[in-house]
């Protein structure tokens, strides 16, 4: 069962398709140039081969219209699997996805659910610009009936897309795109990584950092760096960014008195701003010995210009600056 | 050339202060020596004079923000010269105190202010707030380490073994029994109001507790029969010189008395003329006694330099000098600082006897109580006079009872034998 063996998160999220249509007849995957072309990120790669053009179908340049192919298969019963090419272009579908697939459930007293998959391939540092490198994770977290998750390991990456496909609700399974030739050891089996649940990364005690996906890494290598002038900092991985996992979060802020919470999206009404309220509101409170710190996105379109595109979300320095005033009471 | 207008220090151990008012106004033309702002500390306010001449730019100098000394507060421009707006103090300043904090462009900030803010609420994390109202500590009573002042848990921490170890800074600890948050609990709100510690009641508290904590107190009291004394008092006032006003140049009060009673018998047994450290007990050759003045709102311990050395006249004539001071609040450090022992009076209030707690350096005081008309025996018979119960407080560290029950045994006699005072 510990079979040892390395996979790329592009390759973990592909096997997870795989193992659930070959699992499940109703699962089939939606996307633009998902086909032969292997996906835009040649996340499909060959499927269209393995299982056919049925069950890995190209669609049209027409978001809204993919995305209300998906909810009404799913409605139907199906369990589709649409990916966006950016999770930019999601914008184009918030129609299917917040009015439809988020409330049918709601509206109709129970009585459908809509278990749709949409895949949102995120995050800047590929030089693509104000239009394809958004972290638009906090949108859709904020509506009722939609669940967000975000892994950060290649494991992650598939464990919580089989459960976001065995899930009976809309999930939105965000992929940050430089985390794709990320390698890290996955399990062969089909294993579910709970949705909801947040895991401690690094344990520390002198701060608690809370990120997702990439901002994971960042604040991993901060705190190695940290560690080598005696601060111990402890790395929460969301995984989940809707629900959040206040509990975890919780118990940490209440070991280490200090939180900061590193996201690339936008600092302004980001995930950042929810987890410091969500703090502030419990009894994680009480234990606070400093100001909350917020690290986000820069309140601009991300820029193309690498060295801004850079600057315009947390980076590794950043972070172990900040963390360090945090701790040395200098905030 | 443009004069700096320092905060300075007036009192040896101050590090901060609090400008009270200020008596011009910003772009004011000031003349050198002219009242410029009223300055606060711990213990007194003072006025400051203008170094110079000029225009003069005070900027937003806060008024009631706790300062360090050696800030600028504000510029005076000399003819020719602009009078530039004044926002802050230069860059380099010249600190007329090694201890000052260091004066930068936000010096005018509070950079070394108490936690406590003008709200009277304390600047201090949660985890700080939690950890002093378990541990019973009043958070106004904290100096925080953090940013602007602000309490950490790490302050409490360091605030817990030493009850405000002989520092009058605001801001340091005044331990005390509950937290505010636990105190105000056992009131309905609404029932009452707050009137925030000013830096006379914060010095105050802190003293006496430090003095009440650390003091090993124990108290003697003798009843001192005061027909003699008030005979004398009588004779002399009515002899009293008098001035151009056809008035009396002096009046004797009971406590003038009573205070160069305190002051010879202390010469008298000079085991008890002394103060307690470290390094070992202070010997003091004159007999410097501090009275209690009750003011609005708090009270002075004013000195009478050498008393011993003073006739009955002049230390009148200064004790209501330095009263008119203390009331006016323009005592200045020389005129309370020091003392060997201390004298309160509570007579006037028709209070018999109470227990003075002694005001460190002292190593006495002694609480004295109203006259009061007795029979006491005389010969088997049952005579009328009038008597007062004096009780000496003595920090047993330096001074033991018998020594404690001689000094005040000198001071009886003196009491009672007021002739005595002029051998």
């Amino acid at each position: 069962m510990s079979d040892i063996r390395e996979l790329s998160f592009s390759a973990a999220v592909q096997e997870a398709l795989a193992q659930a249509m070959e699992a499940d007849e109703r699962v089939f995957l939606m996307g633009e140039d998902i086909g032969v072309y292997g996906g835009a990120f040649q996340v499909t790669g060959d499927l269209v081969h393995r299982f056919g053009e049925d069950r890995v179908r190209d669609t049209p340049i027409a978001e809204l219209g993919g995305a209300g192919v998906a909810v009404g298969a799913a409605v139907a019963g199906a369990r589709p699997v649409y990916e966006f090419q950016f999770s930019d272009f999601a914008t184009l579908a918030m129609e299917q996805i917040v009015n439809q697939a988020a409330k049918m459930r709601f509206m109709l007293g129970g009585k459908v659910s809509v278990p749709v998959v949409f895949r949102m391939p995120c995050g800047s540092g590929t030089g693509a610009a104000a239009q394809h490198s958004q972290s638009l994770e906090a949108w859709f977290g904020h509506v009722p009936g939609l669940k967000v998750v975000e892994a950060s390991t290649p494991e992650d990456a598939k464990g919580l897309l089989l459960a976001a496909i065995d899930d009976p609700d809309p999930v939105l399974v965000f992929e940050h795109k430089l985390l794709y030739k990320v390698k890290g050891h996955v399990p062969a089996g089909m294993y579910r990584t709970p949705i909801g649940k947040a895991v401690v990364r690094r344990e520390g005690k002198h701060a608690t950092v809370v990120a997702a996906a990439i901002m994971v890494h960042k604040a991993l290598e901060a705190a190695e760096i940290l560690a080598k002038e005696g601060i111990d900092i402890e790395v929460i991985d969301l995984r989940t960014i809707r629900p959040i996992d206040g509990p975890t979060i919780i118990e940490s802020v209440k070991k280490t008195s200090r939180l900061a919470c590193v996201y690339e999206g936008v600092k302004t009404l980001g995930i950042g701003a929810e987890i410091s309220a969500l703090v502030a509101e419990s009894e994680a409170f009480d234990y606070l010995d400093a100001p909350i710190l917020r690290l986000g996105g820069s309140e601009s379109p991300i820029p193309y210009s690498p060295i801004l595109e850079k600057a315009a979300v947390p980076q590794t320095d950043g972070i172990v600056e900040s963390l360090r005033d945090l701790v040395k009471g200098r905030i | 050339m443009a004069a700096e207008v320092i905060l300075p220090k007036v009192d040896m151990d101050m590090t901060t202060g609090t400008i009270a008012v200020w008596h011009v106004k910003d772009g004011d033309t000031v003349k050198k020596g002219q009242p410029l702002f009223d300055i606060e500390t711990d213990k007194a306010a003072m006025e400051i004079e203008s170094p110079a001449d000029g225009v003069i730019r005070i900027g937003n100098a806060p008024v009631k923000a706790v300062v360090p000394i050696g800030t600028v507060v504000a510029m005076i421009y000399g003819a020719g010269e602009e009078p530039k707006a004044f926002s802050g103090a230069p860059a380099a300043v010249a600190s007329p105190a090694a201890d000052a904090a260091p004066a930068g462009p936000a010096a005018l900030l509070p950079v070394v202010a108490p936690a406590v803010d003008a709200t009277g609420k304390a600047r201090a994390t949660p985890l700080a707030r939690r950890l002093a109202r378990q541990q019973g500590i009043s958070l106004a009573a904290l100096a925080g380490t953090g940013p602007r002042g602000r309490i950490v848990a790490a302050d409490l921490a360091n605030a817990r073994p030493a009850p405000a170890a002989a520092s009058t800074t605001a801001g340091t600890a005044i331990a005390s029994g509950m937290s505010t948050e636990a105190v105000k609990a056992l009131y309905e709100a609404g029932s009452y109001s707050v009137t925030p510690l000013d830096g006379m009641r914060r010095t105050i508290a802190q003293r006496l507790v430090q003095s009440k904590q650390t003091v090993p107190h124990f108290y003697l009291t003798a009843s001192c029969t005061l027909d003699e004394l008030l005979a004398i008092r009588e004779r002399l006032n009515a002899h009293a010189p008098k001035g151009e006003d056809k008035q009396p140049l002096w009046k004797l009060s009971v406590n003038d008395f009573i205070i160069k009673a305190l002051a010879l018998a202390l010469q008298r047994v000079p085991a008890a003329n002394v103060t307690f450290t470290d390094e070992g007990i202070l010997q003091h050759r004159v007999s410097d006694v501090g009275v209690a003045v009750a003011i609005e709102g708090g009270l002075f311990t004013p000195v009478i330099r050498a008393a011993e050395t003073k006739s009955l006249s002049r230390i009148s004539i200064e004790m209501k000098e330095l009263a008119a001071k203390a009331r006016a609040r323009q005592l200045k450090p020389a005129d309370y600082q020091g003392g060997t022992s201390a004298v309160s009076n509570l007579g006037m209030f028709g209070v018999e006897q109470f227990n003075a707690i002694i005001n460190p350096p002292h190593a006495t005081i002694l609480a004295v109580g109203a006259g009061v008309e007795t029979f006491v025996p005389v010969n088997r018979q049952p005579v009328l006079k009038t008597q007062m119960k004096a009780t000496l407080s003595c920090d047993h560290r330096a001074v033991d009872g018998a020594v404690g029950a001689q000094l005040l045994k000198a001071f009886r006699e003196l009491v009672e034998e007021p002739a005595l005072m002029m051998a």
